[in-house]
């Protein structure tokens, strides 16, 4: 069964940003993640394909400014699945490997056609503080 | 199942010596099979249409891809929807806010055209599609949205014979590089196209044009033909030529895709008045 066209058309737009972007399905399994998205994630598309949310879920730890671990609930794309609204917020994210970053997350929910709700961006806007 | 192709020039009517050969008439094809009749946009190719057996048909199915002028330019010039003795179906795309009937009856008045829809004569019904499997008659239709400025659907139209495929606006490559899609279900229209017998599908620009024109909604020459062999088509038309490709570039644009595609689909050029058997 082929994707939604808005899901091409947002895949299509990503491949073509030099930002990170994630693009998941209604219930959070990642669609795509574009090349910027690859460095974040340590992973390429090429060799993982679609991730379920249980598996792309973990691969962050994410944090407060104070180190306090952020309930997956008030994370923006978790947000936006569950609400079908945008969001945004900053915190910190640690890789597995314990590499820390200061990142902002805009999240929004892809509505198509009919006012089919197809899924969610997350925009990663690495910060430079 | 005939398939009858009554223009297959893009954007606008070419009249002209230079366009004999292929045509110059905008997007029309007409599919009959076992006393049906379907009517592939009504572009102004429709006029031919007007001297074939089957618009006798007591009912006529007329499906559009979108809405761009090009596409219905040619239907208030249909004979069939004067005759309050044939029932028509106009199917078509839904749109985000618009109904199908509101946007038809803008070309339905003036000062675009002088005949308001209201006053059409025939029994008129009108279907708003989207992703949507329906059947007329002996065919089992299959719509989906495609890649094209507005919304704007292609067709899989299967019968016992086989299934053709009709995209005649598309730009599936836009941002796309068609090498990197190792999955077809991230390939815009695939469904629709995956082992057609016949596939009549966009190919305006060659691909030094198509550089110029990346977003304008059509497709250059080479993608389609990539298109068609990724989605495993056995027969493939070239469609909605550009109005300013003469029939002798035309020809000569062919030749060289030949020359270049050896082990690929098979492909040539749309010819208006030509009739494909399935």
């Amino acid at each position: 069964m082929a994707y939604p066209i808005e899901l091409i058309l947002s895949r299509q737009l990503a491949e073509c940003l030099d930002m990170p972007v994630f693009l998941t399905d209604t219930v959070g399994n990642l669609l795509f993640y574009n090349e910027p998205a690859e460095d974040i994630l340590g992973k390429r598309y090429e060799d993982t394909g679609e991730m379920a949310v249980s598996e792309w879920g973990t691969i962050f730890k994410n944090k407060d400014d104070e180190g306090n671990p952020i309930p997956p609930e008030e994370l923006p794309l978790v947000k936006t699945l569950m609400n079908r609204l945008p969001y945004h917020k900053t915190f910190w994210i640690e890789s597995l490997q314990g590499t820390k970053e200061r990142i902002s997350v805009t999240s929004y929910p892809i509505i198509g056609r009919a006012a089919t709700f197809l899924g969610a961006i997350a925009i990663f806007w690495r910060s430079s503080e | 199942m005939n398939i009858t192709l009554w223009g297959v020039r893009g954007s606008i009517p070419t009249t002209s010596p230079n366009t004999k050969q292929y045509g110059g008439n905008t997007s029309c094809v007409e599919v009959d099979a076992d006393g049906w009749l379907l009517v592939l946009d009504a572009g102004s190719g429709i006029q031919g249409l007007n001297s074939s057996p089957n618009v006798r048909n007591s009912r006529i199915d007329i499906l559009l891809t979108h809405l761009h002028m090009d596409h219905i330019q040619g239907l208030g010039f249909f004979g069939p929807l004067f005759n309050p003795a044939c029932e028509i179906h106009i199917w078509g795309p839904a749109g985000n806010s618009q109904s199908l009937r509101g946007r038809l009856g803008r070309y339905f008045s003036p000062p675009l055209f002088p005949v308001y829809f209201r006053n059409l004569t025939c029994k008129l019904i009108l279907h708003e599609i989207g992703k949507t499997i329906f059947n007329v008659g002996p065919f089992a239709i299959q719509s989906d949205y495609v890649i094209h400025p507005g919304p704007t659907v292609g067709f899989r139209i299967q019968h016992q014979r086989g299934v053709f495929t009709y995209i005649p606006d598309h730009e599936f490559a836009l941002g796309c590089d068609l090498n990197k899609v190792k999955d077809r279900r991230w390939l815009s229209a695939s469904e629709l196209a995956a082992g057609a017998d016949l596939l009549v599908h966009d190919a305006q620009y060659t691909s030094e044009e198509y550089e110029a024109k990346q977003g304008w909604g059509h497709s250059s020459m080479d993608d389609t033909i990539q298109f068609a062999r990724v989605n495993e088509v056995k027969r493939l038309l070239l469609s909605h030529h550009d109005p300013a490709h003469s029939d002798e570039q035309l020809s000569s644009i062919q030749n060289m895709l030949k020359e270049k595609n050896k082990i690929s689909v098979a492909f040539e050029m749309a010819v208006e008045g030509s009739t494909i058997e399935l």
